[in-house]
């Protein structure tokens, strides 16, 4: 254990953690959402980030992004975080057309829509680790090598822009660490005001709260639940814009593990709870970059386990309670 | 079908299902052309698959019986395996036939450690902290140098033959040439030896502690247990009413499911020979679930199809390897939209779907209009 390391880099390690935090808290919103509409645990979400991150990648090399400076640069991260968010809420809504809305109206068992979910995921992350391979039947693979190669291996975008650390009292702080957190928290309250106080807000809490009810008081069901998947898609876009200026590498399976740390973001905060998604992300993270730094990086993911397990215990129902409906009525 | 069956004298029952075991056991010397393994070990693959039906038994026990959501049933197998690996291998070297009992228990204990506090949660949420319960046992194997690291466990004991390397006796397999069956006089399984390169002997412990399990789980299930966990399963709150201790039966189920899963683990690790974590990912877990729920949660015979079927297609059509996840995906996506309750659901499901489905339409017929549902 290495107090002394964490004790002399406290600050810097807290606001790592939080940036990290505010990337779980922007997945988790989808899987909070969700389930807080329709009780369903979206278990393909993970993909829908995975998806994002490569538009983001792609975009950024489509449109030269490596020797591209200044004005260019900042024009096309704007680009590429509008393809993100796009292809994300586009995967976000076919997977609400093709794995859920059948379940849906037939009523079926809960446990098999989550089957259906990891049927999903398996199939989109797969596309996604053989694309050499399909772009090789399509013969696209000459044409499209640059984008095809390396299906299973990391694709980086390292490089592309430049991370200035400032210097404030004497802590250093990476410059991508604020603008994550900066950002991620603003969407979350934007979204957070939309739910709230917007007509299209107040239904989709309504069918949270009560389903059939709302569908009386002229509720479109299948219209909240499509914008309940889309907005999730939007936010996994930005999430995934957001984690490819930090991180800079993805890979086809790299949803599988940041979805399970924002599902138990979701659940730490209380799942069906937009501001507990916020709150268990953020705690998330920092618990996680703060025990690594004690224990060793080894045990990151032990640790986020972990506190689960104690804060459910402690609170069954996450640190600020369940429910999109009830909460903030 | 299923009349026919339960009409029969009950000699005519037992001696049709001693047969069914015997054609069991017989499998892999039969060798049959179409549902034989090219390429690979079909006597590995069938044990393989008794592994995937031990497994998919308990955790019917958990999912299909109590209905308790386990994401993370791989950690008791690991748990077994580990434990077997340990005390025959790496840190002492006990016999196997004494290492399997500890291992078992191991498991069960730790089922206990975990389901007691967290059974009292939310069922979404024991699914969340089974998952993270999954991984921490993997990841604490991971980063231990005492459980072997990324590195494993090597050497893990076989279990004890009968009468030496030659055995008792020595079967021949079948040959399945052009139109002609022969004795195949080259390849020959040793009764009762446990060696290396023939795994038959491997499925046949395999199969015997499937048809234990399965035993004791036709007993338990027609029990007053096996009825409690059906009603905690269906309505807690009634059930406790009805004076049904649910969370010590939930426990139980728990348990139980732990205990299967230790066991599997452990016969797992002893044909391996060699354990390390990469055998233990979630993935597994996930597969699992797939087998109990594909099959029919709740038939133990539907679970027994489901795991055959997630265990042994990927190793029938060994040529598309690269496609096999997505292949399970595209199907457990298909088989979710065209028939939810699984395969083979348990006939009670079935009669309780029938019965809803008259009560809906005699409600529609009263209302006149479709009722707005999500």
């Amino acid at each position: 254990m290495n107090f002394e390391f964490f004790f002399n880099n406290l600050p810097e390690l807290t606001i790592t953690g939080l940036a990290f935090g505010a990337i779980y808290a922007l997945i988790a919103l989808g899987y909070t959402m969700v389930y807080g509409v329709l009780q369903l645990i979206n278990f393909a979400h993970s993909e829908v980030f995975m998806y994002g991150t490569f538009a983001m990648l792609w975009t950024v090399m489509a449109l030269g992004g490596r020797e591209a400076d200044g004005i260019k640069l900042i024009a096309i991260m704007i680009a590429a975080l509008f393809a993100a968010m796009l292809v994300s809420a586009l995967i976000a809504l076919v997977l609400e057309r093709v794995a859920y809305r059948p379940l849906i109206k037939r009523d079926a068992p809960r446990l098999i829509a989550l089957i259906s979910a990891i049927g999903a995921s398996f199939v989109l992350a797969e596309l996604m680790g053989l694309r050499d391979r399909i772009a090789g039947w399509l013969r696209l693979d000459d044409d499209l090598s640059e984008y095809v190669s390396g299906a299973r291996i990391n694709n980086s975008m390292a490089g592309v822009i430049e991370k200035p650390r400032w210097d404030v009292a004497g802590v250093s702080i990476s410059s991508i660490d604020v603008l994550v957190i900066v950002a991620a928290v603003g969407m979350m309250v934007l979204l957070d005001q939309f739910v709230r106080r917007s007509r299209l807000g107040k239904g989709i809490r309504a069918t949270a709260q009560d389903p059939e009810t709302a569908a009386l008081m002229g509720v479109n069901p299948t219209r909240t639940i499509q914008l309940t998947f889309l907005i999730g898609g939007l936010m996994a876009g930005i999430a995934a814009f957001l984690y490819m200026l930090k991180i800079e590498t993805t890979r086809y399976d790299v949803g599988f593990l940041l979805g399970v740390k924002a599902f138990t973001a979701a659940v730490l905060g209380g799942i069906g709870n937009l501001r507990g998604a916020l709150l268990g992300g953020l705690v998330l993270g920092v618990a996680e970059n703060w025990g690594s730094a004690i224990f060793g990086t080894e045990w990151r993911d032990v640790i986020a386990f972990v506190l689960l397990v104690l804060i459910l215990l402690v609170r069954p129902t996450g640190l600020l309670g369940e429910s999109l409906g009830k909460a903030r009525a | 079908m299923k009349n026919r069956f339960t009409a029969m004298p009950k000699p005519v029952k037992i001696l049709i299902w001693v047969l069914l075991a015997l054609f069991a056991y017989a499998l892999p010397l039969l060798e049959p052309p179409i549902i034989s393994t090219p390429g690979v070990d079909f006597g590995g693959v069938l044990f393989t698959v008794s592994i995937y039906c031990l497994v998919a038994l308990g955790l019917n026990i958990v999912v299909g019986y109590a209905g308790l959501l386990d994401l993370g049933y791989v950690g008791f197998y690991a748990i077994g395996a580990y434990t077997v690996a340990i005390l025959t291998s790496f840190h002492a070297s006990w016999p196997l036939l004494l290492a399997i009992p500890v291992g078992v228990v191991a498991a069960m204990v730790s089922g206990i450690i975990l389901g007691a506090p967290t059974l009292r949660v939310r069922g979404d949420y024991l699914a969340i902290v089974t998952l993270g319960f999954g991984e921490i046992i993997r990841l604490v194997a991971v980063n231990t140098e005492w459980l072997g690291d990324t590195r494993g466990i090597k050497n893990i004991a076989k279990p004890p033959g009968i009468g030496g390397e030659e055995g008792w006796f020595q079967i021949p397999h079948l040959f399945w040439g052009d139109g002609t069956v022969l004795l195949d006089s080259d390849d020959k399984t040793t009764f009762l030896f446990f060696g290396v390169l023939d795994q038959i002997p491997y499925y046949w412990m395999g199969l015997t502690a499937v048809i234990v399990v399965l035993i004791a789980d036709i007993l338990i299930k027609n029990s007053r247990v096996g009825r409690a966990w059906e009603a905690t399963r269906e309505d807690e709150d009634a059930a406790e009413l009805m004076g049904v201790p649910t969370f010590k039966f939930k426990l139980l189920a728990f348990a139980t499911g732990a205990f299967i899963g230790g066991l599997a683990g452990g016969l797992y690790a002893s044909r391996q020979g060699f354990i390390n974590p990469q055998s233990f990912l979630l993935l597994f877990s996930i597969l699992y679930l797939a087998a109990v729920v594909v099959g029919g949660q709740g038939n133990r015979w539907g679970v027994l199809v489901g795991a055959f079927l997630v265990a042994y297609l990927p190793q029938r059509f060994r040529d598309f390897d690269d496609f096999r996840v997505l292949a399970f995906g595209v199907a457990l996506v298909l088989l979710a939209t065209l028939r939810p309750e699984g395969l083979f659901p348990p006939r009670r499901t079935v009669r309780a779907k029938h019965l809803e489905q008259e009560l809906e339409e005699l409600e529609e017929g009263a209302g006149g209009e479709e009722s707005a549902r999500v």
